[in-house]
């Protein structure tokens, strides 16, 4: 016969977990996302040569292992005697290897725009912003949208890497648990279950929105 | 009026306008033929400012496309351009993709730029079309579809640049059609074309382009029927 020791309250704390988990991946993708359309476009508009820096900049967040950022970031902010919370130093290192990606994602997208089809945008009188606005954008995120969400998906998943700065989200809370209830493999199968019921929305989200993108 | 005064344009080392002297009149077809790399689309891009020039001057009643200060966005609206290339807006809808230009370029409210945008496709022949999305339509729809996009502007000139050349044969003719239509109303258009009975056919005035020079221009009857320039006579006996 099955018998656990879980109770309602750990289920809540693992709740409180899962809460934690989607504070901090909502605000690293939201200004990861900003800033990766931000750093996608300046790449496309300065060309190879001008986005070195950027593209350098960029390299760097995508090459270092995670872990390493969030320690070395917290590092950071406390030489510079900045006084982040914990939560604050996991979004800006989570927002910052978000835009990295993002802004790759961001500058094929907009690179897939037909140089044609902007050419004709322009030829109606359209200013540059309005091409971007009413023509490139909206094809762009049509090519970007599945990057994207397998991005946010990941950054989702990744974010369990914050519980070294001390944040108790999902992945945290259950190691709590297991510790104190050594229910390993029931307890992680919840944890599991759970990342997957926050996942499963977004995952459909995207497909939901390709299939009525292709009808266009 | 168009006025092309010693025009210079290049690409690298190429050059592909050696000095275009030319002007088109308010309501006149000027259609430009010749072969392939001999500058006419170039031309075309020039005078819509889409290409910068290397040297003299296009001047679209009384402005100069080029010269600092121009606002191009501005002169865009009273030159039209349908290109090749059919350049739908593939998200918008046919009647959106006509309305797009005249509600935020022009300010327009969008009944107005609606009532224009049917006008104008119906015009063309596709006022079944207007909640189609352009995947769905033949190449000849979507190039019908942009002619109207650009007519939606009430643009005083109309330039047309190999619009049937990405067509298949069977989809030339109502494109050509069309074309016909515009230029028996009389709206000024520069046409750059390979369908020679076209030509003939619609053209006030015929100009033949060779390896960026204008080697020849006249009514269509005299540069068809008399060629003077031994180019000239080469393209149209490898034309028919």
């Amino acid at each position: 016969m099955f018998d656990t020791a879980l109770t309602l309250a750990d289920l809540g704390f693992l709740a409180q977990g899962a809460v934690m988990t989607l504070a901090v991946t909502a605000v690293s993708v939201l200004a990861g996302t900003i800033l990766g359309v931000v750093f996608g476009v300046l790449r496309n508009q300065l060309g190879t040569y001008w986005s070195l820096p950027i593209t350098f900049l960029l390299d760097i967040f995508r090459s270092v292992p995670l872990l390493i950022q969030l320690v070395l970031g917290n590092a950071l902010q406390s030489i510079l005697k900045l006084g982040w919370a914990p939560f604050t130093t996991s979004c800006v290192v989570l927002s910052l290897y978000t835009a990295a990606y993002c802004t790759e994602i961001v500058r094929g997208g907009i690179s897939a725009v037909p140089t044609t089809t902007r050419r004709a945008a322009r030829s109606l009188g359209m200013t540059w912003w309005q091409d971007m606005r009413y023509i490139v954008a909206p094809l762009a995120t049509r090519v970007s949208l599945p990057a994207w969400i397998g991005l946010t998906l990941g950054v989702m998943k990744d974010s369990a890497l914050v519980l070294w700065l001390g944040l108790i989200e999902l992945l945290r809370a259950s190691q709590i648990l297991v510790t104190r209830l050594q229910e390993p493999l029931f307890i992680l199968l919840i944890c599991g279950a759970i990342y997957f019921i926050i996942s499963f929305p977004i995952a459909r989200l995207g497909g939901y929105l390709e299939k009525r993108w292709s009808n266009d | 009026m168009i006025e092309i005064e010693n025009v210079r344009k290049s690409f690298g080392q190429l050059e592909v306008l050696k000095g275009i002297n030319l002007t088109v009149q308010k309501g006149e077809v000027l259609t430009i033929i010749g072969g392939s790399g001999s500058g006419k689309s170039t031309l075309l891009t020039c005078i819509n400012g889409l290409e910068d020039i290397d040297s003299g001057r296009i001047v679209v009643d009384g402005t100069d496309v080029h010269a600092k200060g121009t606002d191009l966005n501005k002169l865009r609206r009273k030159l039209g351009i349908v290109f090749q290339q059919f350049n739908a807006f593939p998200h918008l809808t046919v009647l959106e993709n006509v309305m797009l230009a005249p509600v935020k370029v022009l300010g327009q409210s969008k009944a107005e730029a609606e009532a224009m945008a049917v006008k104008q496709l119906t015009h063309v022949g596709l006022g079944d079309k207007l909640k189609v999305y352009p995947s769905r339509m033949s190449g000849g729809q979507q190039q019908r579809m942009a002619i109207a996009r650009a007519l939606a502007m009430s643009p005083a000139y109309m330039l047309f640049d190999e619009v049937t050349s990405a067509l298949d044969p069977q989809l030339v003719g109502e494109v050509l059609d069309t074309l016909r239509m515009l230029a028996s109303e009389g709206m000024t258009m520069i046409c750059v074309t390979h369908e020679m009975k076209f030509a003939r056919e619609v053209s006030d005035r015929v100009a033949f382009f060779h390896k960026g020079v204008m080697a020849e221009i006249a009514p269509p009857e005299e540069l068809f029927g008399a060629p003077k320039d031994p180019e000239l006579k080469t393209f149209l006996a490898a034309t028919h």
